[in-house]
């Protein structure tokens, strides 16, 4: 067995180890600390596959983006989770029904299928990858070129969270002084200053 | 041994099951079903980069990639809905969710 092949099932071991506690951890920041190391795990299967740059944007996307705003929300709310966790046994046999019939047929997908020669892509096809560039410069040759559009409208997909987002959580608290900026603009002279004529000896 | 597409799909398929198994499994929690979400799209990630590689087309990684941008801002989104959802109710269970019932 080659190096490769032992870190394969070595990643490929701790990512679905993880994954099993993920859902079935009791408390919620251990599940999402379990998240992130399968998510690293993943990362590792992504290296093995020679796909380095979504391996490092994966580690940076998910681990530190996604999962820190888990952590967050975990912690900020107050809730009751063993409270939560009521009736995960009784979810527990349709679940694995489900969920076994799903992976066997996946599973069948898999053993009664193989990849047609000609869908390996060879220099005359159109994204076809040449050995000798490395994996980053591959995919800027296309994302920025063949594949703009759909860059441009995942931009799009993330402002549109990002605004969102903000939205839905913004709280207007009553009775915080806030900078009125229309009500600034339309002070003049005459509304600002107040000309008084003071009598000496008798003060305002 | 050597290492075919096969032995990524059926960790795929692994991953892919256990993030529908903690939907089930969870029907109370919305922050771990928010966490299977991601697990399936991890999966469907790692079949994507798996078929990139060993078909030599980089197109699956650039699928990947906007797999990537839409469970970042799926869960962004989720969680902000989550943290309103709480706000209101003061709970998370999923039960409770019902207030747009006729």
């Amino acid at each position: 067995m080659s190096v490769v092949t032992a870190f394969f099932y070595l990643f490929s071991f701790v990512a679905i180890a993880s994954s099993v506690m993920v859902i079935s951890s009791r408390n919620p920041v251990h599940s999402v600390l379990f998240l992130i190391l399968a998510f690293v795990n993943a990362a590792g299967l992504f290296l093995i596959l020679g796909a380095e740059f979504l391996a490092m944007i994966l580690v940076i996307v998910y681990v530190g983006a996604v999962a820190v705003l888990f952590l967050f929300v975990v912690m900020m709310l107050d809730v009751n989770f063993a409270e939560l966790r009521q009736g995960f046994l009784q979810y527990l046999p349709i679940g694995a029904l489900i969920a076994g019939i799903f992976l066997l047929e996946l599973l069948l997908v898999l053993g009664t299928w193989s990849i047609a020669p000609h869908l390996i892509a060879t220099p005359a096809t159109a994204a076809f990858t040449p050995p000798d560039i490395s994996n980053t410069r591959a995919i800027g040759r296309v994302l920025y070129t063949k594949y703009l559009f759909y860059f441009q409208i995942s931009g799009f997909i993330l402002l549109t969270a990002m605004i969102g987002a903000i939205v839905l959580t913004l709280r207007h608290k009553s009775g915080v002084r806030r900078q009125n900026v229309m009500a600034q603009n339309a002070r003049s002279r005459k509304t600002a200053i107040e000309v008084k004529q003071v009598t000496s000896g008798q003060g305002v | 041994m050597e290492l075919t597409i096969g032995h990524f799909l059926v960790v795929g398929a692994i991953l892919f099951t256990l993030g529908v198994f903690g939907i089930f499994m969870n029907r109370k929690n919305v922050i771990i079903i928010l966490m299977s979400i991601e697990l399936i799209l991890l999966a469907v990630n790692l079949n994507l980069v798996a078929f990139s590689a060993f078909l030599g087309n980089i197109t699956g990684q650039i699928y990947a990639l906007m797999v990537l941008t839409v469970a970042a801002a799926e869960a962004a989104i989720g969680l902000a809905i989550l943290v309103v959802y709480f706000r209101n109710r003061g709970t998370i269970a999923v039960e409770d969710i019902n207030m747009m019932k006729g």
